[in-house]
């Protein structure tokens, strides 16, 4: 009952305010709301035991990459009052609205596994025994830091002076 | 509906709920909350009590000593005059962030508190993440400063708020490497188990890693040498510019509250929480945090306030390498090192400390006015 109506809340909060970011015209406001957005996807997490999640979401997401979509809001001169409508915006409407079709679609009619076991507990070291242990997908992370780091030495390379 | 089971409960019970607890989850909750919201505004009225006596007496004058005995009612007036201040909201404030922005910062502090262990299992919520919990919503407090600054239409609080996301940004990760090392030691994310581990202080163990983890957490508080956000020679007072009466109060409980956040972190971590002899578990706990606010206090009245090219500089050239230095050795140690024979790493540790510490000051030059970090 009590997950039932934080769910309900945390999924309301969250599309209003994923609304709120593409129709605001305040670039700042937006930003604001885009925080607001994925801290309820972190309550939901919670919701579904996920609570390494939840906490890595909040870290990375609105400690990490908000801050510095506002900084690079801050750093840019001009843009607080975007202009939101331009020739492209029936088009775009088309292709936003095929998408969400497909995409309700695939979830309405996939065959969910649902478990009705309880969820483990403590997460942690399960998820580090699947991430890093034997059989796990220590392949997968390994090419993600790779990436990581070669995206991270291309930002280097490109803002060098000579 | 994809909602697989009823959960939060499960998630935030207390598993270290004492046998005789009267009644359940709910008191337990109402309790703690009560506790935790006195615990931090007293200890936040006591701390300012404290640095204002220190620095004081570090500087040979009295401090406030005329308000009740030994002064000691001078935050309680404080408090009272703050609150009785008018309010002033500035015309060209952009309204609705302007009014949220205390708010965003101040609640953080108090929900950190949730997973500190005041005793053993004396906590709110024993989180199996309890860890990540603090750091991940510690990070939150910065959006609130960056709504401050930005609301107040203000140049100097903005230039406030981009020094607070350039410190953060930075320290966050020679602050995460240095806690990464206590976890590898404690095998555990949960703040009460990494109590539990502490046979040995960790700061024993860790001494880079103390190192490391206080200068970086003074800098993500933004407390002296690093209190470049309201460097009141440049920047008049920072983000908190264009607050008053009873939001420029919730701000100056963020900043104490958040200081009194590190020092009970630190003591955590580094210093063996509510453990010792003797004394009630929860006495040593708010002794150990007294203690270290002590130090920090010390620096304040000590150091001299840093250049932000200098701040960066010390992040990114001395505190990261030697955090991940420190990572790579503790992780060394413990997957060689035989069970129980721990108390080896002491004097190793400290030894590595001081060489690396030599070594790496090296790069930083001194003299004729020029400092470069």
């Amino acid at each position: 009952m009590g997950v039932d109506i934080a769910f309900w809340v945390l999924a309301i909060v969250g599309i209003a305010a994923a609304i709120a970011v593409v129709s605001l015209r305040n670039v700042f406001h937006t930003a604001l709301m885009l925080i607001l957005c994925l801290l309820s996807v972190a309550g939901i997490y919670v919701t579904l035991s996920a609570d390494f999640l939840a906490a890595v979401q909040i870290l990375i997401y609105v400690g990490g990459i908000s801050i510095l979509i506002i900084l690079a809001i801050m750093l840019t001169r001009e843009v607080q009052h975007g202009s939101l409508s331009n020739k492209l915006r029936i088009p775009v409407f088309i292709v936003a609205a095929v998408f969400l079709g497909v995409l309700i679609f695939a979830m309405v009619n996939s065959p969910w596994q649902i478990s009705s076991l309880p969820p483990v507990e403590p997460t942690t070291p399960a998820l580090a025994g699947k991430l890093l242990g034997e059989g796990g997908f220590i392949l997968a992370i390994e090419a993600a830091g790779v990436l990581l780091l070669a995206s991270i030495l291309g930002a280097i390379v490109l803002v060098r002076e000579k | 509906m994809i909602i697989t089971s009823p959960s939060v409960n499960s998630l935030l019970n207390p598993q270290t709920l004492a046998a005789d607890w009267p009644g359940g989850f709910w008191w337990h909750w109402v309790l703690f909350t009560i506790i935790v919201i006195a615990v931090v505004i007293v200890m936040v009225m006591g701390y300012i009590y404290m640095a204002r006596r220190q620095i004081g007496r570090m500087q040979s004058r009295v401090g406030p000593n005329r308000t009740g005995p030994f002064g000691l009612l001078q935050p309680i007036a404080d408090v009272l005059k703050v609150l009785l201040k008018e309010g002033i909201t500035p015309t060209n404030v952009d309204k609705t962030v302007y009014w949220l922005a205390p708010i965003v910062g101040l609640f953080p502090v108090f929900s950190i508190f949730a997973v500190m262990p005041f005793t053993n299992g004396g906590m709110l919520a024993n989180l199996n993440v309890g860890i990540l919990y603090v750091v991940a919503i510690s990070s939150i407090s910065t959006v609130g400063m960056f709504m401050a600054g930005w609301s107040s239409s203000n140049k100097f609080s903005l230039i406030s708020a981009m020094r607070v996301v350039a410190a953060v940004v930075s320290y966050e990760i020679p602050v995460l490497l240095s806690i990464a090392g206590v976890l590898l030691l404690s095998g555990s994310l949960s703040m009460n188990d990494i109590v539990l581990a502490q046979d040995i202080p960790f700061i024993l163990l860790q001494p880079l890693g103390f190192i490391v983890f206080f200068i970086a957490g003074l800098a993500e508080i933004s407390r002296s040498p690093f209190d470049l956000l309201e460097a009141d020679s440049e920047i008049v007072a920072g983000f908190h510019i264009e607050y008053s009466g009873i939001k420029f109060a919730l701000f100056y409980l963020v900043e104490y509250g958040e200081a009194f956040l590190l020092s009970c972190l630190i003591s955590t971590l580094f210093l063996g929480g509510w453990r010792g002899p003797w004394l009630p578990e929860w006495m040593w706990f708010i002794a150990k945090g007294v203690l270290v606010w002590f130090v920090m206090v010390w620096l304040w009245a000590t150091l001299p306030r840093v250049r932000i090219d200098q701040m960066m500089a010390l992040a990114w050239k001395f505190l990261l390498p030697l955090a991940l230095i420190n990572l790579v050795v503790t992780a060394i140690q413990v997957l060689t090192l035989p069970e129980g024979s721990l108390w080896v790493m002491i004097p190793v540790n400290f030894v590595i400390t001081a060489v690396l510490i030599l070594l790496w000051s090296k790069n930083s030059k001194l003299g004729w006015g020029r400092v470069e970090v």
